[in-house]
């Protein structure tokens, strides 16, 4: 996306993930079903620079969290791949050398309350990884670095003896960053990470996001569906809908002057706080089901702007200004 | 109690539809007992929303249940009163109880899916509700099902009223569920998180949905939600929580904009903006105290950066504070000299 000329860390090409939800084959015989095709990611492409933070953003079913475990290499790509610092991931993930990028690649999931073990201490939790890639295995070099990584996340050393139903939930995702940082990774994949928050404690893991980056010049990709959030945190911006970013520009290039009709409609409906009493414009229809997406542009149904053309071709990703949008009202400009 | 059924009426020397009058619940348990709301007190008049916001644990959703009648066993409504139209209701038998609920009282919780019973058809779930309370037939109770469902805003209602609940997205999950809080006509709504399983644009349809109800058949509503985005465009007025306890309460744009207590001021802070830049959000460090560790004094004082010696004493009652009410000592040479 930008034109910086520092080749970026990470760079998404084309990728995509289809998932075969078709009935059992003895069903699809008997009762003549054909094949079911669920494209969760249907060519998703964006480069993200180091020290840098793309957020995506998209109502449920977008398929950001697909995006996110095709990153870390959960899911295997359908199409496309993914180039961590110049060299191909997936095929690398495949081969002994896999490991060593493992480390390089760790992720921050939603839920604290289901990501950690709750029958494991704090210390064996974020020990785990350190462990798994044979970084530290002194144990008192272990317990040394336990303590640090608590440390930084604004937890107390002393508390690596406890377990994770001791901590509220702020805590809990605290120790899952520390953990995920156990290995020095320079890419963080967080998914939701303060979904499951209460605004106040979603400022403070937050604030410790923003300071590891700083510190450590981390480079993270964020997935929210909370704009406000990502408009804090978020160096460039990716909107997704039902598989395929519609609209990715610089945070304020997006949130100033949106041009897709969608990210239009999400900002639109963002309660405004204070400005109490407000009407928001709702807005009408809903995520189409994935299986059956609407033909040419998936988001036609619901557009105020579309017409013959939307509902017959696809459109793709045009650069306008410093924007990347795929839109055909915006490129024939008739809004 | 009561061994006639209860009619409610609308008290006419009282304005307020639902009062709660220093609500205490307590949970027994091995070590002592916990006490999840202490002396909360507010009241709701007819037609307005009032909402009530605060963190996980801060004891909001307890405070619905309490209101409804579905405290979860051991919890228990130790001390205080709780008056619907002017008559006592905490004290109910359960049967009794049963009957206001549903005819006077609707509810609404967080998960669309959960609060259906996915083995009947929409329709047989409405015609349930409605037969129960009202004095209809089997076909009039169809009929109005069909209206209601109408009314939540969803589309082909003759067909869509045969069908189950899996078969509904989760935005139209949330409408029948709001059909089926309506279906007797309740003057009292509970909403608990009503939108927070739903999508941003879906949640706008779902407020706006609610708003209209609240405004064209003047029910009243208590919205129950840790949003204060939402709070901010739906409600009248609002109850912030602390701790069991009700920190501030006051109309919305002056809770908002001039919070008076420092919790408040707090959490409005912490909430990112969509309009300004900022390297740090501010944030309120520490944590809620468990129940089983209130503080004395003010619940808020470790982590309050304006507490004094008062606070870390004795604990506050609401006191009037600029346009609002608020449980904190900053505000005692106000409320005196008033």
């Amino acid at each position: 996306m930008s034109q910086d000329l520092t080749p970026p860390l990470v760079r998404a090409i084309d990728l995509a993930k289809t998932f075969d939800v078709s009935a059992p084959w003895l069903n699809r015989v008997l009762e003549r079903k054909p094949r079911q095709l669920l494209r969760a990611v249907d060519g998703v492409s964006f480069d993200i620079q180091r020290g840098k933070t793309l957020a995506l953003v998209g109502e449920s079913g977008c398929g950001k969290s697909t995006v996110a475990r095709l990153l870390v290499g959960l899911y295997e790509a359908t199409r496309g791949g993914f180039e961590f610092d110049g060299q191909d991931a997936h095929a690398t993930f495949k081969t002994p050398a896999g490991r060593q990028l493992r480390r390089r690649i760790q992720m921050i999931f939603q839920d604290p309350y289901a990501s950690l073990n709750p029958r494991w201490t704090v210390e064996n939790i974020i020990a785990e990884p350190l462990l798994e890639h044979e970084i530290l295995t002194e144990p008192d070099a272990l317990k040394q670095r336990v303590g640090e990584l608590l440390e930084s996340v604004g937890l107390s050393a002393l508390d690596k003896v406890k377990f994770p139903h001791q901590f509220s939930g702020g805590q809990r995702q605290r120790i899952s960053i520390a953990r995920a940082l156990a290995t020095e990774p320079e890419f963080l994949v967080c998914d939701e990470p303060t979904s499951a928050l209460d605004v106040s404690v979603q400022a403070q893991v937050l604030n410790i996001m923003k300071d590891l980056q700083r510190k450590q010049g981390l480079t993270y990709l964020f997935i929210s569906h909370n704009l406000a959030v990502v408009r804090h945190v978020s160096d460039q911006v990716g909107v997704m809908y039902l598989g395929r970013l519609v609209e990715l520009a610089d945070k304020h290039t997006l949130f100033d002057s949106p041009r897709h009709p969608y990210t239009r409609m999400l900002l639109e409906a963002i309660p405004k706080m204070h400005d109490t009493g407000r009407a928001r414009v709702p807005v009408s229809g809903e995520v189409p089901n994935p299986l059956n997406p609407p033909t040419g542009c998936a988001f036609h149904p619901r557009c105020p702007f579309a017409n013959a053309r939307c509902k017959s071709e696809k459109p793709q990703m045009q650069r306008l200004n410093q924007v990347l949008v795929a839109c055909h009202a915006v490129e024939e400009n008739r809004m | 109690m009561h061994s006639t059924p209860v009619c409610v009426k609308t008290n006419p020397s009282n304005m307020s539809l639902l009062q709660v009058k220093n609500l205490v619940v307590e949970f027994p348990g091995r070590r002592g007992i916990l006490r999840a709301l202490d002396d909360v007190s507010f009241d709701i008049a007819p037609g307005e929303i009032l909402g009530v916001v605060g963190e996980s644990g801060a004891g909001k959703s307890l405070t619905g249940a309490a209101i409804i009648g579905l405290l979860e066993s051991p919890g228990r409504v130790a001390s205080g009163e709780i008056l619907l139209a002017g008559q006592r209701i905490d004290n109910l038998p359960h049967e009794e109880m049963r009957k206001i609920r549903g005819r006077h009282i609707g509810a609404i919780f967080q998960d669309p899916l959960t609060s259906l019973n996915p083995l009947y058809s929409v329709g047989r779930q409405l015609i349930e509700t409605i037969t129960t309370h009202l004095p209809m037939n089997a076909s009039q109770a169809r009929q109005r099902a069909i209206e209601l469902l109408q009314d939540t805003g969803i589309p082909a209602a003759e067909q869509r009223i045969d069908h189950y609940p899996h078969q509904f997205s989760g935005g139209m999950r949330q409408r029948v569920v709001i059909a089926l809080a309506l279906a007797a006509e309740p003057q009292l709504i509970v909403a608990d998180e009503p939108t927070t399983a739903l999508d941003v644009s879906i949640q706008a349809q779902i407020i706006t949905l609610l708003k209209s109800i609240c405004k064209v058949r003047g029910a009243a509503v208590m919205l129950i939600t840790h949003d204060m985005g939402v709070i901010a465009e739906t409600c009248d007025r609002v109850a912030v929580m602390y701790a069991g306890r009700v920190a501030e309460i006051g109309p919305v744009h002056a809770v908002i904009n001039h919070p008076s207590h420092p919790y408040t001021a707090g959490l409005m802070a912490c909430i990112p903006d969509m309009t300004q830049d900022r390297e740090h959000l501010h944030q309120i460090d520490g944590a809620m105290p468990r129940l089983n560790a209130i503080p004395r004094g003010c619940a808020f004082n470790p982590r309050c950066t304006q507490a004094f010696s008062d606070c870390r004493q004795t604990r506050p009652n609401l006191m009037r504070a600029g346009a609002t009410q608020a449980a904190c000592w900053l505000h005692q040479n106000e409320s005196k000299s008033i």
